[in-house]
């Protein structure tokens, strides 16, 4: 009787992580798949507003699999600062400028097989660098979540102590591009 | 536990979606764009390497990065402002005052 209730119960335990291993597929590959069809979207709409509302759907896609990664605080960084900050940004200077000129002209440039061509070589070179590091490097397994500190935690630890100097350098950027951007969009440049 | 390699393929994917946007496109706003993909790409690789080694430095990384995004998307749309109030186009074949 106990070894059938041990027996049980490990079958249960196992099944539980099954089915932990099942979702955890089932997240990333809808998440994945969402990225890269609002990516191309992204790319190949000729109305800039549609596009603008499917790198929305892009970023919020890998916010996604930031949650998936166990990467909480760069989540809902990812929620606020892109698809809240950036893109309301990116929406408002859409609006100010007058659009209905550019919805009539040539989309693509005149040297458009060529950047094709070079992007497509970029991407199989960096494909056949993955493949090769797979085949010669033993990533080994990754660490369970369970031995890791809360991630927003050990963020701000390594934020405020090893990474201190770059925190502050960066927000000398944030100030540089702040003063940029009002003298770029002034009255007269 | 989906391995690496995936995330790093998945990266890859959509870095070179960005790249092709960036070379193909003419409107100036849509470039942008294609840029923050880009960088929105390199960001997956950090985290999944990160969670792969179990130290955070990936996560500080792309906070960096997305501190950047966030000042060159502001600097961007300035330029694209004055750039439009000056001479009424968006097109970036446009942009060739430095060009001999």
């Amino acid at each position: 009787m106990k070894y059938l209730l041990e027996s049980t119960k490990a079958h249960s335990q196992e099944w539980l992580c099954y089915t932990e291993k099942m979702l955890d597929q089932i997240v990333f590959y809808f998440f994945a798949a969402l990225a890269v069809v609002s990516a191309i979207l992204v790319v190949t709409r000729r109305n800039v507003v549609q596009s603008a509302i499917f790198l929305i759907t892009a970023l919020l896609a890998t916010a996604g699999i930031f949650l998936q990664l166990h990467a909480e605080f760069l989540f809902i960084v990812q929620v606020i600062l892109y698809a809240g900050g950036i893109m309301v940004l990116f929406v408002f200077v859409i609006m100010l400028i007058n659009m209905d000129v550019s919805l009539h002209q040539i989309q693509f440039n005149r040297q458009w097989w060529l950047g094709l061509l070079l992007a497509i070589v970029v991407g199989a070179e960096l494909t056949i660098a993955i493949a090769i590091g797979r085949s010669q490097v033993t990533f080994g397994a990754a660490a369970p979540a369970s031995a890791l500190e809360p991630s927003t935690q050990l963020v701000g630890k390594v934020l405020f102590g090893e990474y201190m100097l770059p925190f502050e350098i960066a927000s000398i950027l944030l100030l540089v591009a702040m003063i940029g951007a009002v003298v770029m969009a002034k009255k007269r440049i | 536990m989906i391995p690496i390699g995936q995330y790093l393929f998945l990266g890859m994917v959509l870095f070179t979606i960005g790249a092709i946007g960036v070379v193909t496109r003419r409107n100036v706003i849509i470039i942008l764009m294609s840029i923050e993909l880009m960088l929105n790409a390199v960001n997956i690789n950090l985290v999944a390497f990160s969670r792969l080694v179990g130290s955070a430095e990936g996560h500080v990384f792309a906070i960096f990065i997305i501190t950047d995004a966030a000042a060159e998307a502001a600097v961007g749309l300035g330029i694209i402002i004055a750039f439009f109030r000056n001479r009424e186009t968006l097109l970036g074949d446009e942009m060739d005052l430095l060009k001999w």
